[in-house]
This record gives C-alpha cells, structure tokens and sequence, in this order.
C-alpha cells in the first residue's frame, strides 16, 4: 500500500497549522495519569502514544448537551410560538483516534446517518469533522479490540497515523484528508521498509491485549440466542448499581433523552438532548407507571443483549468495539463484555 | 447555525381550533388541530405525532381523527404525565408543536374484505376510534365491523355520542361494558374479556384488532386465541416511551425491535416471542 512519512517535528509543524487555518481542532491530551480528547491550542499539548481515553470522540458528534430547537413566544400573541432548529456544527479537526473509536463512530453512523431518517445535527458535524486517526500500538489492559477485529480499519478516517519512531507513516483515507496534507504538511512518500515496519507494528499490538473475547463477535447473537434464562444475567445484576457509567463511557451507546428548558423570562423554550442510558432505573418507565425493566438485572442484560446481539440484528454494525473503558468504569466489575461472553461460553457461572 | 427544513428534531406549530372536554372529571380532552403552515398531516390510522407543550415538554400521542376527514386531525388525551397535565388545560386557539406523523399504522390494505373485531380498553379507544371512522367511512370495504368497548366505570366513559350512534347502527355490533358499575348502568358489567363468549366469529375471516392496558393484551390475547383467531391475525399496538419517534433515541426497544418505527402496531405473531414485548 502506498503511504507518506512525516517527521515528527514536521507533524508538530502541520498541527499547529490546522490549529490555525483550519476551524477547531481537537486531540489526545494528558489528563492526570490518563488521557482525555480536548481543543489543541498547540501541537505539543497533543499526546498520541496512548492507550485509551476517558471519553471516546463520540462526544463531538452526539455532544452530551446537544441543543435541537429554540421555541419563542410570539410576543403579540401569547398563545403562539414559533419553532427554530439549532445545529452546532463547526468545522473540526479530530486528531489520534484510535482504530476501535472509528469503528464505534461507523456503529454510530449506521444509527444516526445511514438509517432512514437521518439525524440532522449528528450528520452535520460528521460532514464537517476530518478525523486523523492513529493506529493503537500499546493497548489499554482492559481492550480487547484485536479479538474482534476492531484494533485495525481500513475506513472511516481522512487520514491514518502509524508511530514508527522517526516520524508517522500517514495511509490517506480520503481526499479531503489528502488535500489537508498537500496544504499544510510537508511529507514524502514512506519507503517500503517503512511500511514493512509500520504493518509489523500494527500486527505485534495486537499480540499486546491482555484480553480477548474467546469466539468470534459474529457468533455472540447465536450464543446469546442460547442463554436468555442464563443465571450470569442474575449474578451480574444483582451486583449492578444502576449508575450508568458503563454507558457514558461507551464509544458505541447512543439512547438519548429529550429535556425542554424554560428561560426565566419564560419566553424561550430550549429543547436538548442528553445521554441517556439503559441501565438506569426509569428508562423504559411510561406514563402510566408501567416499567417494562424494572430491575437492573433486566436492564444490565438488556445492555449485554443491546451489545452482542441487537445492534448486528438491526444495524449490521457490533455494538462493542473493545476498548474496555466501561471495564474501567464500572466499579462493581461486571460490565466487560468480553468477560461476560467468556463465562457464558466457558459455562463458569458460579 | 444551519437551518434544515427536513430538520428531524423541528416541531410544526399547530392551532388548537377546538377543544372539549371527554369526561366529567375533566381528566381526558379532545383537540381538534390544525397545522399553522397550512398542510394536512397526511397520515394513518394508528400512527401517532409527538406533541410539544411549550415549557413543558414533548409526548407521543396517538391521532384519534381519521385521514377521511380532511383539513385538521384531532388528539385525545387523558392526563397522566407532566406533558398530559400540561397539554388538557389548553384551550382553543393555544398552539401546540406537532412533528410526524410516526408509525407503521394499521394495515388496512390487508383488513380489505374481512370481518373487524375491534377491542377497546379504555384510553385504548383513542387510536381505534381513527381505525373505526376509517372502517365506517368505507364501510363497504369491509365485512362485519364488531367492537368490543372496556371501561373502569360509566364515568370514564368517552366519545358518549359516537358509542351511542355504534350501538343504533345495524352494520356494526357493538358491544360495552365496564369493570364497576354504578346505580345508573343497565349494561354489561365485568371485564372486557366478559364479551366475547357474546359474540360468534367467522375465525378465519376475522382479524381481531386490539388496543388497550398491558394488563388487557395478557387475558385479551387469549380470548382472541380460544375463538381460533390465528397469531398472524391478531394485531395490537404497544405503549412506551417514545421520546423522538424516529427510531434513535433507544427509549421504545424492544430487544431489537423499535416500537416507534417497526410499530406501534404489530401482530401476535411478531412479537409473542420477544422478551418484555407484553
């Protein structure tokens, strides 16, 4: 495959020319002892050799306060209003995403961009964001991408970083991507011991997850076919706090809730949309009183199901990507897919 | 800032151009309504719109008018939520947001010729009442029309004029009851299922259409079954919180079922092997 090399200082050179020619321009940052996206304001806030971050790029997509209409009272007649959509959608750059978030951002594509109707404000900033992604050489201990194939992508980026030490090696995604390297980059073509280094790299990380999911992620909807009346969906729930962590820091959960917000004048009305998740108590509540998951052992099964099983029934797209950040999260430990699928197939319940 | 006019999220201003009370307990309200861009609504029996109380919020409720009457549609609501509060103490000429219309609806095309038995449970007879003037203003269309109507009690009884004038016509049968009677009520009373050994059905002609508590689809189901009616043939409409009904938001799943995009209607058959589906 033909590719580019960029040094290492002339990458730092081509950040801060995004930084400033190019709209907003978010990346890897260090936060604490770990690693968060935010806004660059210079290229040597940005940190690319990293495992995982806090929050995948999700947020810049589906934000987690994400305006979608203003109402206004009609001032000479208080009876009516009138009605405004409210579309954020700044041009944006994305730089380190890791193979497992882009697969996560096509999971969240095929909900919100590909599925009839599209989702006005999600496809607006997806149109308008270029995502630079970077291939994840020292994975998180909690990921298990490379079991599922989801620590490698051959789409969904504009352009794709490889560290190989003297510079990256850059494989171009898109022509937008392409045009963005012409512009602002000085680069050369990599020479195929170059390419032979970056592909060795990229095939030894995935030697370096200290998980795995033991079979196929295709084979999980057959498998969960099989254990609806599994006593792991009791022992696990039963453990379950009902916080939502898991959910908030997941690269593929999209549920969503619509809130309206007076201003004090009472004249404006601001309708948001915030993540929401399935895992808390009154999500499936309706009007009448009725939960249809009352428990957090259905609803903590109803996530596992969501995951392994009805988003490739519905989208064809896998509802975990294996970046192991609600492994992380989750503080009674009960929220690994890749471990939870495991002692189902090992029969390990306890 | 983008404006989009197919702008998914965006709510359609509608006039509230009547609206009447449907109870003496002024707990349920119909409104009549009209889009303020001038357009009809264009929709089916059984589908629903999501309606928008400025302040308060946004609901699904389901369109209780049926496309045959032209030029406005109509809502009825009974108040159980913070958007049901709010939206019956609206009057005429108060504004509502309104986008969709949402939902498969009804399949009419496949009732065409065949007998109709129709079970309302309650709040239930709202959206039937849509399927119902569709099926009487083509009446022709159709074989027997039998409805079976539910209520708590003769208070909560609703759309008084129209069951009186089911009752007169000699091409529906209709039959009611309520679950608790009064000193007033000469009628049946018991529950709903207490009406179908009353009546006797072609199974094989007949689809039984139901809409009603999640409490009335358990024993309902399996009244329509001992008559013979198949799976295939029973059709009802499930409730849950459809908060953008468009088929995103996650609230209305059902394993991988959406309800406000692959439903809110569905037969027996569809959904009699997914967990949580009744």
């Amino acid at each position: 495959m033909a590719g580019k090399i960029i040094s290492k200082s002339n990458w730092g050179q081509f950040v801060n020319s995004l930084i400033r020619q190019s709209g907003e321009v978010f990346g890897v940052k260090p936060k604490d002892t770990k690693y968060d996206f935010g806004k660059l304001s210079n290229s040597n806030e940005l940190c690319l050799d990293y495992d995982v971050t806090l929050l995948p790029p999700k947020k810049y997509f589906l934000p987690p306060y994400d305006k979608l209409v203003t109402f206004s009272r009609n001032r000479a007649d208080n009876t009516a209003f009138t009605t405004e959509p409210s579309i954020e959608d700044t041009r944006r750059v994305i730089i380190g995403v890791h193979p497992y978030d882009i697969k996560g951002l096509t999971t969240l594509d095929a909900v919100f961009a590909t599925t009839d109707p599209p989702d006005t404000n999600y496809t607006a900033r997806r149109q308008n964001t270029i995502i630079i992604g970077i291939n994840c050489l020292n994975p998180s201990p909690t990921a298990f991408a490379a079991s599922i194939d989801c620590h490698t992508v051959n789409s969904g980026f504009d352009l794709m970083l490889t560290d190989i030490g003297a510079g990256y090696t850059i494989t171009i995604g898109t022509t937008a991507g392409e045009q963005l390297l012409n512009k602002y980059a000085i680069t050369s073509d990599a020479t195929p011991t170059e390419l032979a280094e970056a592909a060795h790299l990229i095939q030894a990380s995935a030697d370096k997850y200290q998980t795995a999911l033991a079979i196929p992620l295709t084979e999980i909807p057959a498998l969960l076919e099989q254990h609806y009346e599994n006593p792991v969906w009791q022992e696990l729930g039963n453990k379950c706090l009902s916080c939502g962590s898991c959910v908030m820091v997941c690269p593929t959960c999209f549920c969503y809730d619509v809130q309206d917000k007076t201003s004090p004048s009472l004249t404006n009305v601001e309708r948001y949309r915030s993540w929401d998740a399935c895992v808390l108590t009154d999500y499936a509540l309706i009007a009448s009183g009725e939960n249809f998951r009352p428990d957090a052992i259905s609803r903590l099964k109803h996530r596992y199901y969501c995951k392994g099983k009805y988003m490739l029934a519905r989208y064809g797209q896998p509802g975990c990507v294996g970046c192991g950040r609600c492994v992380t999260a989750c503080l009674p430990d009960i929220a690994s897919p890749a471990a939870t699928y495991n002692k189902i197939i090992e029969g390990q319940v306890k | 800032m983008t404006a989009n006019k197919a702008n998914i999220h965006l709510p359609q201003p509608a006039k509230i151009v009547r609206a009447e009370w449907l109870t003496a307990n002024k707990q349920k309200k119909l409104f009549e309504l009209r889009l303020e861009n001038g357009r009809e609504l264009g929709y089916l029996p059984g589908q629903f719109v999501e309606v928008s109380v400025f302040g308060i919020g946004e609901a699904p409720i389901s369109i209780t008018s049926s496309p045959t009457s032209k030029g406005s549609f109509e809502l009825a609501v009974r108040a159980v939520g913070n958007v049901t509060n709010a939206l019956i103490k609206l009057e005429k000429s108060d504004t509502l947001g309104i986008r969709g219309p949402f939902g498969n609806g009804y399949p009419i095309p496949s009732l065409l010729g065949r007998d109709i038995l129709i079970v309302a449970g309650g709040t239930g007879l709202f959206p039937l009442r849509s399927l119902i003037h569709y099926l009487l203003d083509n009446r022709k269309s159709f074989g027997r029309i039998i409805i079976f109507f539910g209520a708590k009690n003769p208070s909560t009884r609703v759309f008084l004029s129209e069951l009186a004038q089911w009752q007169s016509r000699n091409d529906i049968e209709y039959l009611e009851t309520v679950d608790q009677c009064d000193e007033h009520w000469t009628g049946t009373t018991g529950v709903i299922t207490c009406l179908f050994p009353e009546v006797i059905i072609e199974p094989a002609k007949t689809t039984a259409i139901l809409v009603g508590p999640p409490a009335m689809y358990k024993f309902a189901i399996v009244e329509a079954k001992k008559k013979g009616i198949a799976d295939e043939q029973i059709i009802l409409s499930l409730e849950r919180r459809m908060k953008c009904g468009i088929g995103k938001c996650g609230h209305c799943q059902i394993n991988d079922i959406y309800v406000c995009r692959d439903g809110p209607v569905f037969s027996y058959a569809q959904i009699k092997h997914l967990e949580e589906g009744i």
